[in-house]
């Protein structure tokens, strides 16, 4: 029998981009948090932390109010940027951005945190600036945090389902990732499909916290 | 080699320390190619005051100026606002803890820390001279305390700085390596003439490396002067001093022993009852002996 491979493909999409663009938000924002002195700092980590406890329904409820062309920052998005989030690939994307932050920052966060001050302080002292720094010094001496938090943030964003559901849909080629699929393919008794797509999804996590934990392994040694 | 600085500072900041804040309020002056020590025991402020020296901490009121090449630069400034970030300063600062780059190997911790179009053989000739030639390809995580304190002199030297700051440069390592290390110190800062403040606790490092030692005490600076003058002011007698702590004391038939640790030396001497009678283990005591015929053996 052919499945259709159109919702893993929109998977591995949806988890790549999310986790490129968490990655590059999330690293620098990691850094700034494990080195502020802001009063807020409790809130801000707060607000980091919370859909690690939230169900993804109420975010995902959240988000699509928000998103809604009805609601003022939906009608603003579509407005003045053109764009529609509610049931999109890309309102998919910033909700698992939202949703998977906290999986990427805790573990880089932690790791800036257990670096001494004194490397960054030697390298100033050393005439190198904040960036030079950054990039030479602290980057790689948290490269084990970063591979997990990495990992942790595309895995997270594979296996989301409440949020998509909410704000995403059940849209083939668009927002029909593979967990909805599962989903929707039980509803329909097509006990088979499923069968697949959860296999695959199966191997896949595996495969990938396998990997996470060999090279961590080998980093440390 | 790179010019060397002098070094007018006025400092104030309030620290905390384990009885309560205390307020860090030092002006020192330091001469072009001086080595100067700050002396006294932990928590007073000296690392503080070597920190913003280098611009790693910032006083809360004060003035620092520095002056190479007839150029005077103004580190800092509280009534003008002035903050010169430390990337500016020129300084090597050497760490307590070494603070060297766990990621590069000896060879790439040098090359980073030299400065933009530095010739690369400068590398080189850093390796030769402290003899971390072997441990080049070396990561700082399998080498020895002394092996690495010895990179990160030459690291803090491979940035070309005017002035050398070193926080207890020292105090992790044992006698042998430290007395080696000691003589390494001062055959560079000899060679090239470079503007270095050392913070120590120890007498004798003191003695051997600095031309000028500044008491330090609760964040003032309390006595200064050459280390024979500060150190043996009223007390080049015949005696010997040393303070020690009681770690034993035994009453015998009409005295009593007392074992004492002396540095890292535990001696045993008698007291009379009636002396030891005010005495308890872990007390801080002074031996005095007369010296007028000790044995002078040659190392």
């Amino acid at each position: 029998m052919q499945y259709d491979m159109q919702p893993l493909w929109l998977t591995l999409q949806l988890a790549f981009v999310t986790t490129v663009i968490l990655f590059c938000i999330g690293v620098p924002f990691s850094w700034w948090l494990a080195n502020t002195r802001i009063r807020i700092k409790p809130a801000v980590e707060a607000m980091v932390s919370m859909p690690l406890v939230l169900p993804p329904s109420v975010l995902g409820f959240y988000l699509l109010l928000a998103f809604s062309p009805e609601h003022w920052f939906g009608h603003w998005l579509d407005r003045s940027l053109g764009l529609r989030l509610a049931f999109s690939f890309k309102g998919l994307v910033l909700a698992s951005c939202i949703f998977s932050f906290p999986f990427l920052v805790h573990p880089v966060q932690a790791a800036f945190q257990n670096l001494p001050k004194s490397l960054a302080e030697a390298a100033y002292s050393l005439g190198k600036s904040k960036w030079q720094t950054f990039v030479h010094v602290l980057l790689p001496n948290v490269k084990p945090a970063l591979l997990s938090g990495t990992v942790l943030a595309f895995a997270h964003t594979v296996g989301e389902f409440g949020v998509v559901l909410m704000i995403g849909g059940n849209l083939p080629n668009e927002t029909r990732v593979a967990s909805i699929a599962i989903y929707d393919e039980v509803e329909s008794l097509n006990y088979a499909a499923a069968n697949f797509y959860a296999g695959v999804l199966f191997v896949l996590s595996f495969i990938i916290l396998l990997a996470v934990y060999f090279l961590n392994r080998k980093a440390q040694k | 080699m790179s010019a060397a600085l002098t070094i007018n500072a006025k400092i104030y900041k309030l620290l905390q320390g384990v009885n309560g804040s205390f307020a860090l309020d030092a002006s020192l002056q330091v001469g072009k190619g001086e080595f100067v020590a700050l002396y006294g025991p932990s928590g007073v402020g000296k690392t503080t005051l070597l920190r913003c020296l280098a611009g790693l901490d910032h006083p809360a009121s004060g003035e620092i100026v520095a002056q190479t090449q007839g150029q005077t630069q103004v580190w800092f400034n509280s009534a003008q606002r002035i903050q010169l970030e430390p990337q500016h300063r020129r300084v090597g600062y050497m760490f307590q803890d070494y603070a060297l780059f766990p990621n590069m190997t000896v060879r790439d911790n040098l090359a980073f820390a030299l400065r933009k179009g530095a010739s690369k053989q400068r590398v080189d000739e850093l390796l030769a001279m402290m003899e971390l030639g072997a441990l080049q390809h070396h990561k700082p995580m399998t080498l020895s305390g002394g092996q690495r304190q010895r990179v990160a002199l030459a690291r803090a030297l491979a940035s070309e700085p005017e002035m050398l700051l070193l926080d207890e440069p020292l105090s992790a390592l044992d006698a042998s390596i430290r007395a080696r290390l000691q003589d390494e110190i001062l055959r560079l800062q000899r060679s090239m003439g470079i503007t270095t403040i050392m913070v120590s606790h120890d007498v004798g490092e003191v003695y051997k490396l600095a031309s000028r030692v500044l008491v330090m005490e609760s964040g003032k600076i309390v006595q200064q002067g050459t280390p024979v003058e500060v150190f043996s002011a009223g007390q080049t007698s015949g005696k010997f001093r040393f303070t020690g702590e009681i770690l034993v004391i035994e009453p015998m038939d009409v005295m009593c022993a007392l074992t004492v640790l002396v540095g890292n030396q535990i001696v045993r001497v008698v007291a009379m009852p009636d002396e030891a009678a005010n005495l308890q283990v872990g007390d801080a005591v002074m031996l005095v002996s007369k010296a007028f015929n000790p044995m002078v053996m040659k190392l």
